[in-house]
């Protein structure tokens, strides 16, 4: 019996340090799949339907039709009002995000089709700075929203976010008030607007513009809310319930109108358009 | 009267014992030393003087949350009569880390709204420290909308940590309460005043704070996240921290009414007596109200309409950011 046991705990150790490549560990289920098979399968786990985190570019492809996408204020970049540093600078920070990412600031903006329907439409990317919102984030929503006002279409708001971006102090937090305003002519005026929101949405997003869709629909299994789960933690010194946060939990507690796998996302829209359209 | 001395006020606090126990000597007796109380009275305000004068970012944000500070009740209580204070969400709840209701500056009906922290042990506890959960915001809104309605104006007091960040908190969209706010305090058809009297604590004190016209008192603040939170961030890997992170985390967010001045987020300082708002809650709560009283004119005259675009504006053109050509 022993013998056994050894060997298998040697095998569980190599499983855990499977080289990165072609195979990736599904962060849902912990089996190992095939990368291409998930790539193929619009980074859903096969498995479990785990929705890996995927970014604006890639969201893009799959949301709107091929080819179909206009992108607009591509070259907006923030100036550090408050000259932050900590043990890098803020500056440098941007630099490094940007190389990394190969985008310009945590959101991407424009005007595409879906399903042939004309909509503004803003997707934030996790991977650059958290997602975090400051002045430019905040003024792309802020203008995707009043051109879709301007141009009478849908407004489409794709969300994954920390929150508020720290490095921009108050600046950040007043992006808040800005485009909650922006959001607000919309309803004024009989413009739809949806929200999506993904893993992670948080903090100054969800206190936000992500919060006041007409109709909110969520990835699944995202996790959502507005304080972090490690801050109520400490905060109450209670453990959290298990599903906490996630989104089958807010649509339980009446927080949002739809759990909506990302295969499906597409068809979704494409019928609320032609409900309310 | 036990004073409560925060740690860069210690050299007061030994002066200022000195001269209550010159006094308690002299009391009834013969013997004169009020030329030596006098004499001591000058050293320690030259001394708060030159302390008040200097102040860093950290002691701004002690003194923003010194357990002596006037809270929104105090100043309620000082400008206000009349004053009804309305109660609940008619959802879930009534949140005691906000007041809500109506009543006169002057002779001017108003609606007054604000977070309320506690003094003392049960109240701090009963108010949650001025955290309002979902029900706050959302019993300010309902007050809000009142007085919309009968067309008052409405002051906000903003003086919170943060809204709080608990379990009920987040079951009940505390996120959706505080968005919920900022946009339809963007559209509200009648003037908004807001001041911020101690703690501006991020997206919880912003649920009050939509307005045409934003003051912070001297020594009160305003920001993103707290010294605290951004000391976590920044140091996560670096094991514990102190009062020297925050300090530095404080400086770094520049927050402090000054600040916030230079950045043209605010419209206006209001000054506060020497020692802060507590030394003397009545000279400053009448530099609030007198404030209110010539902003409220102001926005008063304006119509509707174009009150509304002016206050979209305001926020709209907030940011920092360069734009390139392609």
């Amino acid at each position: 019996m022993t013998w056994f046991k050894k060997t298998k705990e040697i095998r569980m150790e190599k499983k855990g340090k499977t080289p990165e490549g072609l195979w990736v560990k599904c962060d849902g289920c912990k089996e190992i799949i095939y990368k291409k098979e998930i790539e193929k399968n619009l980074k859903i786990c096969p498995k479990c339907n785990y929705h890996f985190r995927i970014s604006a570019r890639e969201r893009l492809k799959f949301l709107v039709d091929e080819g179909s996408f206009v992108e607009t204020d591509a070259t907006l970049e923030s100036l550090d009002p408050l000259n932050f540093r900590d043990s890098a600078s803020y500056k440098d920070r941007l630099r490094d995000n940007q190389k990394k990412s190969g985008l310009n600031e945590a959101v991407i903006a424009g005007d595409a089709l879906i399903k042939g329907i004309p909509v503004s439409l803003i997707i934030m990317d996790f991977h650059f700075m958290g997602g975090s919102m400051g002045s430019v984030v905040g003024e792309k929503v802020a203008r995707t929203a009043e051109r879709a006002l301007e141009k009478e279409q849908p407004f489409i708001a794709v969300s994954a976010s920390g929150g508020a971006r720290m490095q921009e102090g108050i600046f950040s937090l007043m992006q808040m008030a800005k485009v909650s305003a922006a959001v607000g002519r919309l309803k004024e005026a009989g413009i739809l607007y949806i929200s999506i929101l993904c893993d992670p949405t948080f903090g100054g997003v969800t206190a936000s513009f992500a919060t006041l869709g007409d109709i909110i629909i969520a990835e699944p299994k995202s996790l959502i809310g507005f304080a972090g789960p490690r801050v109520i933690e400490q905060t109450i010194k209670q453990p959290l319930p298990d599903d906490f946060q996630r989104a089958d939990f807010l649509l339980d507690h009446g927080l949002i109108d739809l759990v909506v796998d990302r295969k499906n996302l597409r068809d979704t829209l494409a019928r609320l358009f032609e409900l309310l359209l | 009267m036990i004073r409560y001395y925060l740690e860069f006020e210690r050299p007061l606090e030994e002066l200022e014992l000195k001269i209550d126990e010159l006094k308690r000597l002299s009391d009834g007796k013969d013997i004169d030393i009020s030329k030596e109380i006098k004499k001591l009275e000058k050293k320690v305000k030259d001394l708060r003087s030159e302390i008040f004068s200097s102040l860093t970012a950290w002691q701004k944000t002690l003194i923003a949350r010194h357990p002596d500070r006037p809270y929104t009740l105090d100043y309620i209580n000082l400008i206000t009569t009349d004053f009804v204070e309305m109660h609940g969400d008619r959802r879930y709840s009534d949140d005691p880390s906000i007041v809500a209701g109506i009543a006169k500056i002057n002779t001017m009906p108003v609606a007054i709204i604000g977070h309320q922290k506690g003094r003392g042990t049960k109240e701090r506890i009963y108010r949650n420290f001025g955290q309002p959960h979902p029900e706050g915001y959302r019993k300010a809104l309902r007050v809000m909308k009142i007085a919309e309605k009968f067309k008052r104006p409405i002051i906000t007091f903003i003086d919170t940590p943060g809204a709080f960040p608990g379990i009920g908190a987040e079951e009940r969209g505390q996120a959706e309460a505080i968005a919920m706010n900022l946009m339809e305090m963007s559209q509200m058809k009648t003037p908004i005043i807001s001041v911020v009297i101690g703690e501006g604590g991020s997206g919880g004190a912003l649920a009050l704070g939509v307005a045409d016209r934003l003051f912070m008192l001297e020594h009160s603040t305003y920001s993103v996240i707290s010294p605290e939170g951004c000391a976590a961030i920044l140091m996560r890997k670096e094991g514990e921290i102190g009062t020297d992170d925050f300090s530095r985390a404080a400086e770094i967010l520049k927050l402090t009414a000054q600040d916030l001045m230079g950045f043209k987020i605010i419209d206006g300082i209001i000054p506060e007596p020497l020692g802060g708002a507590h030394r003397d809650p009545e000279e400053t709560a009448k530099s609030i109200s007198e404030l209110i009283l010539v902003v409220l004119e102001e926005l008063k005259a304006k119509p509707t309409g174009k009150l509304l675009e002016e206050r979209y504006r305001r926020y709209r053109k907030m940011g920092s950011f360069t734009e390139g050509v392609l």
